[in-house]
């Protein structure tokens, strides 16, 4: 029992929890605090999987600015919580049951997986996941996908803006 | 070292109930925090496999994956003020023209 597999269970099980509480929380507010524990928890474990600088821009985009725009939004609707508890439906009930075979389908495929490395990763060099490692693929191997991305979220700010505000 | 079948699982596990919860709530916010958690699942599973083999392709995916995730909350949470201004409601079952 080592000090990792001691960390990645704990982090997996609050990871679980948080989500849990995201589904099931009954106010839009609790929900969007519960995705915000869940979010660092997840950093935790990338921080686990040796990517420091996803963890980094998971918390502070994800974390910090998604979430804060997500509170924005539920406060300036002024939502209270939901009037009925959700009565099981025919929709509800195969909902949940397509969600559990996915579930098995996905635990079956990935359990027989090969096992090139017995299942443990590889010694990766000391510079995997660092900035500056990262800097270097995205700026010489990945640059156009990089721009591209950056014109998607100028689309989608001018997009957000249009259809958001309320006349010409 | 943890197995990389561990990380994949939580993955899984973690996508499956995103889906649950786009499939069953009826506040459109509360489908939007769940399609996050599915592409939480997503950049889970992409760096669990860059681990495994050494490279930093899946990291420049999470990357990606959380840039189109800020683009999509920012278009879905202004359609979903749009909706809330004309039609009072936030629930999916109210929001049913097309379906006529």
């Amino acid at each position: 029992m080592n000090i990792e597999l001691i960390l990645f269970g704990a982090f997996a099980l609050l990871t679980l929890l948080s989500a849990g509480l995201v589904i099931f929380a009954r106010s839009p507010i609790n929900s969007a605090m519960a995705l915000v524990s869940t979010f660092f928890f997840l950093a935790g474990i990338y921080v686990l999987l040796w990517a420091h600088t996803v963890a980094v821009v998971q918390v502070l985009v994800y974390a910090g600015a998604i979430m804060v725009l997500f509170l924005f939004v539920i406060m300036l609707l002024n939502l209270g919580e939901s009037p009925t508890r959700g009565r099981p439906t025919l929709a509800r009930l195969a909902g949940g049951a397509a969600t559990v075979g996915l579930l098995a389908v996905l635990v079956i495929t990935l359990l027989k997986l090969p096992q090139t490395t017995g299942g443990v990763p590889v010694e990766a060099q000391a510079t995997f996941g660092t900035m500056a490692s990262l800097g270097q693929v995205i700026f010489t191997q990945w640059l156009f996908p990089f721009e591209a991305v950056s014109l998607l979220l100028l689309v989608a700010m001018v997009g957000a803006v249009v259809v958001a505000k309320s006349r010409i | 070292m943890v197995p990389i079948t561990y990380y994949l699982l939580l993955a899984a596990a973690l996508f499956c109930m995103g889906m649950f919860g786009v499939l069953v709530r009826r506040n459109a916010l509360v489908v939007f925090m769940c399609v996050e958690l599915m592409l939480n699942a997503a950049n889970l599973t992409f760096l669990s496999f860059a681990r495994m083999r050494g490279d930093s392709i899946g990291h420049v995916s999470a990357f990606f994956v959380i840039a189109v995730a800020a683009a999509e909350a920012a278009i879905g949470l202004a359609i979903v003020i749009a909706v809330f201004r004309s039609r009072g409601s936030v629930l999916v079952e109210d929001i049913r023209t097309m379906k006529h």
